[in-house]
């Protein structure tokens, strides 16, 4: 084959992928961005394309919007730390203290949830924090007072650290699995007592792992809807649930991508801090 | 030097170990190593050298016996709670640190004051000829350069006792005669007791003042260079120390030393004192200042080799017939084993 008829070869093997995600991502990408600024005509619905920083405006001047996103980021935040403590003895016991049968025995209960759909999950938590569900079935059996945990910020936080665990847990254990044992050895060696060892050696050594697994609890939870509109209460609503409703509900199109544009820009800004910390370095 | 004999740095007593599984690695391991002493754990792969330098840093216990740091008994104690630092066979160095901060971290996790640790690990690494990278991260070195890091590291905290596992291993053979040279010289610089596991014979004896050679997790012989060498115990000793031939004399096994042997033409009469045997020579290997050449006595058996300068090899061929002659007394008879 001459080189030239090689390099058609290539480019024919380019273009499917390229034009599928030109025209699908990047461009429904830039409708995005330039609808963001465009406005709804408010009799007739239709939209009106004039250039207009107005959607933005109300945006970081509404109260009820700065609140949603404040709350988004919040909760995202929060789910973040939580599976990072939750995810780490798990994490270390998988990572090196059992054989690679038991390792892989619990990788693949970590993993079995995911099997099943998120939206099932989901109902399965309002059958357990529910009025009568299960958390209040077993606080009166132990003759303790009902709690009203669901459809609160509260449930919310709860469902999204169980949601987002085995996906903090999997980078965390690879992370804490490249770790020589002889650094281990080294840190002792010089007089590190164990808990020196853990903050001055494992912990920054894990970073990566966590700032991988952050990816999901933190971004992946700013940009859900599902989850606030399942077991979230009145006062539950993400960024997610504003741009959903004025998609499908009011119609409003321009500004439902003006939020949008934000929470990219929010997501974007976590991912290239996220890279910072080696989120995305591989070995 | 005088008389009393101080206490020794290393005491092992009746040392054993096994992993899961009945694996025994370690079967009855008693040494003593002196103040000062490079002493060095000799033997070929799995037969317990390694595991006995971790036992003695305290990152593996003992299924039985005792391990006394001078005075200390310090069997049971963790790595930190012991006066030792070790060189790690893949240098352990830690990625998210500077070099600096590799050489100070035992001080900074004892809560020495920063100037003091910054000042002492400045001159560590200058020590090692690395004072001018002191910022960089010990992924941005050669694998020589990492090693003079890990030896910089075990050295800064002046402790009683460095443990040295294998520490010359990964690097080519130059690199290594250089930092054979050079641990010789920080060792007598700095006094401190150096316990180096090789399984290298010929670096063991070109840079030990004792050495003890395993085999099966026991220790078959402690000892000299020239002890080991002239005077082994066993023939694995003989075997595993240089190279050797062990001829079967009425039932009694004698050691010969291939630079002892030279040939002669067959018919060679012997002077008093020389003893000889008649074979052919099955294999020759040109080894520049020096020929070796291997020859089979009259039933196949007995080999003996011969080193012989390269000057005086000329003549001899494969296949040839020949006599090895040695003198008497260059043929050593092993002691009897005692079990």
């Amino acid at each position: 084959m001459t080189p030239g008829r090689k390099l058609l070869g290539h480019i024919a093997l380019l273009v499917p992928p390229f034009g599928w995600l030109g025209v699908f991502y990047l461009g429904s990408l830039s409708v995005l961005l330039l609808s963001a600024f465009w406005q709804v005509d408010a009799m007739s619905g239709e939209i009106v394309r004039d250039w207009t920083w107005e959607n933005f405006r109300i945006l970081f001047s509404d109260t009820t919007y700065t609140v949603i996103a404040r709350r988004t980021t919040g909760i995202a935040i929060l789910v973040t730390i939580t599976d990072i403590i939750l995810a780490w003895p798990l994490a270390w016991v998988i990572a090196r203290k059992v054989g690679p049968r038991l390792k892989l025995t619990l990788l693949v209960l970590v993993a079995l949830p995911l099997w099943s759909s998120m939206l099932a999950r989901i109902y399965a938590w309002r059958l357990i924090l529910g009025h009568d569900g299960v958390l209040n079935w077993g606080l009166r059996l132990v003759g303790l007072p009902d709690q009203n945990v669901a459809f609160t910020n509260i449930a919310l936080w709860i469902v999204f650290s169980y949601l987002w665990l085995p996906f903090m847990l999997m980078p965390m254990v690879a992370a804490l699995e490249r770790i020589p044992a002889s650094l281990l050895d080294a840190a002792g060696d010089q007089g590190a007592t164990p808990w020196q060892v853990f903050r001055t050696v494992v912990f920054p050594l894990a970073i990566p792992g966590m700032a991988a697994g952050s990816v999901f609890t933190f971004a992946v939870t700013q940009g859900d809807y599902v989850a606030p509109m399942l077991v979230g209460g009145a006062g539950s609503e993400f960024i997610g649930n504003v741009v959903y409703s004025n998609v499908g509900v009011s119609g409003n199109v321009p500004f439902a991508a003006a939020f949008s544009l934000i929470l990219l820009a929010m997501v974007a800004a976590y991912m290239l801090l996220a890279r910072r910390f080696g989120a995305f370095d591989a070995q | 030097m005088t008389n009393s004999s101080p206490t020794p740095a290393v005491r092992l007593h009746g040392l054993t170990k096994s992993y899961g599984r009945g694996a025994t690695v370690l079967r009855g391991i008693d040494l003593e190593i002196a103040q000062g002493e490079f002493f060095t754990l000799l033997g070929p792969s799995g037969s317990g050298k390694t595991t006995t330098l971790r036992l003695i840093g305290g990152f593996e216990l003992p299924d039985s016996g005792r391990i006394h740091l001078g005075e200390t008994d310090v069997t049971t104690l963790p790595p930190y709670r012991r006066n030792v630092n070790t060189m790690f066979q893949d240098y352990a160095l830690f990625p998210h640190m500077t070099l600096l901060d590799n050489i100070a971290y035992g001080m900074k996790v004892r809560g020495v004051a920063r100037d003091e640790r910054t000042e002492r690990a400045l001159a560590a690494l200058e020590m090692v000829h690395l004072g001018n990278v002191a910022d960089r991260r010990p992924t941005q070195l050669s694998g020589g350069q990492r090693q003079r890091v890990a030896l910089a590291r075990a050295l800064v905290n002046k402790p009683a006792l460095i443990l040295l596992d294998e520490p010359l291993g990964a690097l080519d053979l130059k690199l290594r005669r250089e930092m054979q040279v050079e641990l010789k010289r920080i060792q007598k610089q700095t006094g401190i007791t150096f316990v180096y596991v090789t399984h290298d014979q010929e670096e063991a004896l070109s840079m030990s003042d004792r050495i003890a050679v395993f085999s099966h997790g026991v220790i078959e012989q402690v000892g000299t260079p020239a002890d080991l060498y002239e005077r082994p115990s066993s023939a694995f000793v003989a075997r595993f120390i240089g190279s050797s031939s062990i001829l079967q004399e009425n039932g009694r096994e004698i050691l010969l030393r291939p630079e002892d042997v030279r040939l002669e033409a067959s018919g060679y009469s012997p002077a008093p004192h020389e003893q000889t045997m008649a074979g052919t020579i099955s294999e020759v290997s040109y080894l520049g200042p020096v020929t070796r050449f291997t020859l089979c006595g009259p039933d196949d058996e007995d080999g003996v080799t011969a080193i012989v300068p390269s000057r005086h090899a000329r003549s001899w061929r494969e296949g040839m017939s020949v006599v090895a002659v040695w003198p008497e007394e260059a043929a050593y008879p092993l002691p009897h084993r005692q079990d």
